[in-house]
């Protein structure tokens, strides 16, 4: 590296790189801060849906699922899973309960997690709210 | 080695490499799962075999990175550690939690877990890497103030360098970013925004401070080169570090319900995000070229050359393929992040800390270098365990493609349990690579109990 250069110029690009460019960020962050509710409709959160996005964190479903793309890759999307079984939250549940505790031979399958009726309806609740944000159009298509 | 204190980082590195064989061992279950999917269910799940790979991950390479700010921070402060009790009594107050933590994964369901621990008064668990019952979490927290404190009186009280102030900013902003894994609000959005200022601001921020710091410190050691020299060096790479990799978090902003201008900023400053990753492959090679000794530790110096070069392989190269917008919305959250995430950690973090134990195991066994038949050990497990991470990434990045254009382009996308079918061939060979890659860590393992003439005593 060039003998011009000296160390407390790299010293100075460092520290003054570092919080410039964490600033910005705090700066970008308030902006998004301010358009966010526009985009994730958290007028829509209900007390279901809240209560489902616990039982999702409980349950540890983003060990298998990605959810908007970020989680395990060893199962589906579930981000717009609602569309993607017709925007029937009785079909969700109905999947979600008849898992076979032993599993399916050979086959990755997912575990019988013996909810009730109002957690079922709690989990539909939160996957239709995500399936509202509004996500730039991803994923390309239904298949998630 | 110079200080008496310096010892305490043995039983963190012993520790550390104690996890990553469990690790391996629960990646070798999860790759059995992914082509046999009912291995082990419903004992083991796939996502609590993940939990214990990830989580093992992650808190063996905090045991590592600790060590290492033990062994470095005494020598390069010239003064002993202030308290090496603390540090003796900070590693058993995590090593407990850890264990305590791993094993109530395996031992009850997820749920029962988050029940015991009392989840609900304060929800944190169940999000991808941060699935610690909250009270771990508060442990981690303390654990790491404490170790902070340590180690920031230890240079306090000694001669102050650019590696310790650096690994010191490095080590405080772990502490501080962590702190965002407390935040859970019941919006999904706002939870995975502030998610990543843990996750991302860690290993694509402040880690590659730690990592550039130990980094430099073996270099200077192993090449005998004027230390003036390699400060500017860590000075000009971890800027560009933070200058990228901050405003790069953006990469993680573009399809969670953020706005789309993220989609600009993301893209160009992650497609920057590799400059500190090829200079420091520059750095590390020019180093060792312009060395003024011959080290008799030549393991621990391919070590700091493979950790340059599979950094900027894993997290430069296999992170820009996939990191510009326009070809992230095709790629997000498919075999492709999981081939740059193996890389990724395997380049820049597990080798960085194996450098640093390569360098300071034989110092402190009382000697400078191990003999040269343990040396030719070790190094078979550096190309067994790096060949098989370099094929793990290829044959996910083959699964990657493939699942990519027949889920997600064309006329007709295929579901996603249709398309995993279809790339099973990909996966039995990833699994195959893993096997290799075991092979090479317990050769690396064998390395600690090879004998021979040992090389002069330090």
């Amino acid at each position: 590296m060039s003998e011009n250069f000296t160390k407390s110029m790299a010293r100075n690009m460092f520290y003054g790189g570092a919080v410039f460019f964490f600033l910005l960020f705090v700066g970008l962050t308030f902006d998004t801060m301010r358009e966010l509710p526009k985009r994730d409709h958290r007028e829509n959160i209900t007390p279901e849906v809240a209560q489902g996005k616990l039982l999702w964190e409980e349950n540890d479903c983003i060990g298998c699922h990605t959810l908007l793309g970020e989680g395990a890759y060893f199962a589906p999307e579930l981000g717009n899973v609602y569309t993607r079984f017709g925007k029937n939250k009785q079909a969700i549940m109905a999947f979600i309960k008849s898992r076979p505790v032993d599993g399916i031979e050979g086959r990755r399958s997912m575990p019988q997690f013996n909810f009730s009726d109002e957690q079922l309806n709690d989990i539909a609740e939160f996957l239709k709210w995500t399936s509202e944000i509004n996500s730039a159009g991803w994923p390309p298509n239904i298949q998630g | 080695m110079q200080y008496q204190s310096q010892a305490v980082a043995k039983p963190y590195f012993i520790a550390a490499l104690a996890m990553f064989a469990g690790q391996i061992i629960f990646g070798l279950i999860m790759g059995l799962q992914y082509v046999i999917g009912d291995f082990l269910f419903p004992e083991i799940p796939f996502n609590v075999a993940r939990m214990v790979h990830t989580n093992l991950l992650i808190v063996w390479l905090l045991f590592g990175f600790m060590g290492a700010a033990y062994y470095l921070v005494p020598e390069e402060s010239e003064t002993e550690l202030f308290s090496p009790k603390l540090a003796m009594a900070l590693f058993w107050i995590f090593l407990v939690a850890g264990v305590l933590t791993i094993v109530g994964y395996l031992a009850v369901p997820y749920a029962t877990l988050a029940k015991i621990t009392g989840n609900d008064i304060l929800p944190t668990m169940g999000r991808e890497f941060l699935e610690q019952p909250t009270i771990t979490k508060i442990g981690i927290v303390i654990v790491a103030l404490g170790f902070l404190f340590n180690i920031l009186m230890t240079v306090l009280k000694g001669r102050k360098t650019v590696i310790t102030s650096v690994l010191l900013i490095g080590l405080g902003g772990l502490a501080v970013f962590f702190l965002f894994s407390f935040y859970n609000p019941d919006n999904l959005v706002l939870d995975k925004y502030f998610w990543w200022w843990t996750v991302h601001l860690w290993v694509e921020g402040v880690w590659e401070l730690i990592l550039g710091s130990i980094l430099a410190f073996v270099l200077i050691k192993v090449t005998g080169v004027d230390r003036e020299v390699i400060e500017k060096w860590l000075y000009v790479i971890i800027a560009m570090t933070l200058i990228t990799g901050i405003i790069g978090t953006g990469h993680h902003y573009f399809w969670i319900g953020t706005p789309e201008y993220w989609q600009v900023l993301g893209s160009i400053f992650s497609a920057l995000e590799p400059i500190p990753f090829f200079m420091m492959a520059v750095f590390a090679f020019n180093m060792v070229n312009r060395r003024r000794r011959e080290h008799p530790n030549k393991v621990a110096t391919l070590w700091a050359l493979g950790t340059a070069v599979m950094s900027f392989l894993g997290a430069g190269v296999w992170g820009f393929m996939h990191t510009l917008a326009p070809v992230n919305y095709y790629t997000h959250g498919t075999q492709l992040t999981a081939a740059h995430a193996h890389m990724a950690f395997y380049g820049a973090y597990v080798m960085i800390v194996l450098c640093m134990i390569s360098y300071a195991m034989p110092m402190m066994r009382g000697r400078a270098a191990n003999s040269a038949k343990a040396q030719v050990v070790e190094m078979w497990g550096f190309w067994l365990m790096t060949i098989s991470i370099v094929l793990i990434t290829l044959f996910l990045t083959g699964a990657g493609i493939l699942q990519v254009y027949m889920q997600r382009m064309g006329d007709a996308p295929m579901s996603f349990m249709v398309v995993q079918d279809k790339i099973t061939l990909f996966y039995w060979l990833r699994e195959a690579a893993g096997v290799v890659f075991l092979i090479g860590l317990i050769t690396y393992f064998a390395s600690f109990f090879v004998g021979g003439d040992e090389a002069a005593s330090a």
